[in-house]
């Protein structure tokens, strides 16, 4: 990954300087817990780290493509919740089936929003607002709004709390070959191209020929897809489906595509900056815990969501300011 | 029902039974979930129903009406459920607190207004967001939408807070002509802005936003002020509905007051007749799709359906009503 990460970072840093400010706070804050924290760096904490952040990771990569087109997508938090529930359930039958099983389950919600955004031309944070409904209420409906444990004796919890070869969470290693795979998608294939130019101007796109609809269903099917992703990891890690988990996620995930140089008009983005940009924001959390390990402050959990708020604020006040400079120079040129 | 501002197309030849339905579709709406709680809810005409409905539905109409609002800028406010979270959890804080409780009649005047101030404060920090930084309305109130929510619970603690304070109560049991006081206050509040949206220029300011913004900015509109107008009223009609919820149950609790209510509250506008894309406020709309909206929870509740079937049937409805919205405005 190394590799594919320097080749995307030469270009990235010509598109979007916003890009390499992410991977440059990203080490600054990495430096800073290590010399701060004893256990920052040790194999457990960065295990846990990388097993709760890769749910967040796939979303916002999710999220990310859908944003690059001008959209939004406000289901994946209950989505993903769905999903942990069908994989639960799909558990005994191992991570061979329950995986493509909730995945499909995530997908199929990406086709209601699909449907309802291009055929019905609903808004998509309408169309995904009631899909975040839909989804709560199925989640609840079909675990009789009880956590589902899952199938112990099976493989599915390898997923979520073991690592491939001893290294790595098979989770992150799933994770990572998502995002390799998508990072090509928007790089190296005309539906990438395209997701791109619908942001940049859906009417254009229509008119240069390009497969608007096909590459807005693709865009939506993936979030749905990644989410349920989400959802696997999310049973596989805690051991049951959680119909009530989810909340709020879809900020987090937009929060990281916004960190990542993505701009929320769609048009511009990046698959690597966004994985940086949910580093970032899962780092920040892991930097609060140890603080509040030390005892040097004192959050309870509610302080979770102003702190995710207010990074989001600052995030779009930083962006406001690049957007609203650059077309001061835009304008005198 | 009250004023509706569209009148019934008696003399439209051939009949264009779709438009008609587009046009009318809320009274529709209305008129077959009535008829058909007569039918199969039992009791439901009785005075008691009336008065639970009303009870409940003046929250969701109060923050309908400033939905509505911003909607017809072509905006949205996701962080309603927040702002009645924030000021419903501000309240009982103040008049449990010490000074409320040596100065009763201070501390209630200073519990209702502070929330109310803060809750402004936050339609003002939404407003700056979307005018001045022109960032999408939908990011802009979405971060409220969580840390708003995230400051009650901190305010709180996370507590329940529970009271007796009748004078506070009355927001949200008192009564009027036998009826709930918060309804006589919603329908006060639907007054004033429909004379605001009518006869003066800010209420035309408004619509004229949401036509077309360029054009108005051109025109030498106050384009950012009155956006930012919109977001504080829809702001406070929030923390007056926080406030009003939280009376109703003598308690507060900042992780379920407001939850969903921006659902409710676009629903309601949408259903009532607001475009998405914005130029129309009907006011009166509102109340009446708060009234459907109301309505149709009490019907799924009374005949036994479960509340997560409920909420997949709550998708379905705004799903329905912005569909049939977007295919009016084609």
């Amino acid at each position: 990954m190394g590799d594919l990460d320097a080749f995307d970072l030469r270009k990235t840093l010509a598109r979007s300087p916003q890009s390499v400010a992410v991977w440059v706070a990203l080490a600054a804050l990495i430096l800073f817990g290590l010399l701060r924290y004893d256990n920052f760096g040790g194999a457990y904490n960065i295990t846990s780290f990388l097993n709760y952040n890769s749910m967040f990771i796939v979303i916002s990569v999710g999220m990310c493509f859908v944003i690059m087109t001008g959209g939004i997508d406000l289901s994946v938090g209950s989505v993903a919740a769905f999903t942990s529930v069908i994989a639960a359930y799909l558990s005994p039958y191992g991570i061979e089936v329950a995986l493509p099983g909730a995945v499909l389950a995530g997908i199929g919600f990406g086709a209601i929003n699909a449907i309802s955004i291009i055929a019905l031309r609903i808004p998509p944070f309408i169309a995904t607002l009631a899909t975040m409904l839909g989804a709560k209420g199925s989640a609840l409906v079909i675990s009789g709004a009880q956590t589902i444990s899952v199938d112990w004796g099976s493989n599915f919890t390898k997923m979520g709390m073991e690592q491939a070869l001893n290294i790595l969470p098979w989770s992150i290693v799933v994770v990572g070959g998502v995002v390799v795979a998508l990072w090509f998608v928007l790089e190296k294939t005309s539906l990438g191209r395209t997701v791109l130019a619908i942001g940049g101007g859906a009417d254009a796109s229509v008119l240069m020929g390009l497969k608007v609809n096909r590459a807005t269903a693709f865009v939506y099917l993936l979030s749905g897809g990644c989410a349920g992703l989400a959802g696997v990891i999310l049973a596989s890690g805690f051991g049951a489906g959680q119909p009530l988990e989810g909340i709020g996620w879809e900020l987090s995930a937009i929060a990281s595509v916004v960190v990542g140089g993505t701009l929320l008009t769609g048009g511009l983005g990046s698959v690597t900056a966004t994985v940086a940009g949910a580093l970032l924001l899962g780092l920040v959390f892991n930097i609060l815990n140890f603080e509040n390990g030390r005892g040097t402050i004192s959050f309870s959990a509610y302080w979770q969501m102003v702190i995710r708020g207010g990074f989001l604020f600052a995030v779009i006040l930083f962006q406001a300011r690049v957007m609203s400079g650059k077309a001061t120079r835009e304008a005198k040129a | 029902m009250s004023t509706q501002e569209t009148e019934l197309p008696t003399e439209i030849k051939p009949f264009d039974w779709r438009a008609a339905l587009r046009r009318n579709g809320g009274l529709v709406a209305l008129a077959v979930i009535l008829l058909f709680n007569i039918l199969v809810t039992p009791n439901f005409l009785q005075m008691q129903t009336l008065f639970v409905n009303i009870s409940q539905v003046a929250t969701i109409a109060i923050v309908a009406m400033g939905m509505t609002l911003v909607i017809a800028t072509g905006g949205i406010d996701l962080s309603v459920g927040a702002i009645m979270a924030l000021a419903g959890a501000l309240a009982p804080l103040i008049f449990l607190s010490e000074f409320g409780r040596a100065y009763p009649a201070l501390g209630l005047t200073t519990a209702i207004v502070v929330p109310l101030l803060a809750a402004i404060a936050c339609g003002l920090f939404n407003g700056i967001l979307v005018a001045n930084l022109k960032v999408q309305p939908i990011i802009a109130t979405l971060i409220l939408f969580i840390s708003g929510r995230g400051i009650a619970q901190v305010l709180t603690n996370g507590n329940l807070q529970t009271f007796s304070n009748p004078s506070f109560s009355y927001l949200g049991t008192g009564k009027i002509l036998g009826l709930p006081f918060q309804g006589w206050l919603a329908l006060a509040i639907a007054c004033v802005l429909f004379l605001v949206m009518t006869r003066t220029t800010f209420g035309r300011y408004v619509l004229a936003i949401g036509g077309n913004e360029r054009a108005a900015e051109l025109a030498g509109g106050p384009v950012k002020r009155v956006k930012i107008g919109v977001y504080m009223i829809c702001g406070v009609l929030s923390g007056l509905a926080g406030l009003i919820v939280v009376a109703i149950n003598s308690a507060s609790d900042a992780a379920r007051n407001g939850n969903l209510m921006e659902l409710d509250a676009i629903a309601a506008a949408v259903v009532g007749g607001a475009l998405l894309q914005g130029g129309r406020a009907p006011i009166f709309g509102a109340i009446l799709g708060a009234v459907i909206i109301q309505l149709v929870k009490y019907t799924l509740l009374a005949n036994g359906v479960e509340d997560e079937v409920a909420l997949i049937a709550k998708a379905v409805i705004i799903l329905a009503a912005v569909y049939v919205q977007q295919a009016r405005k084609e």
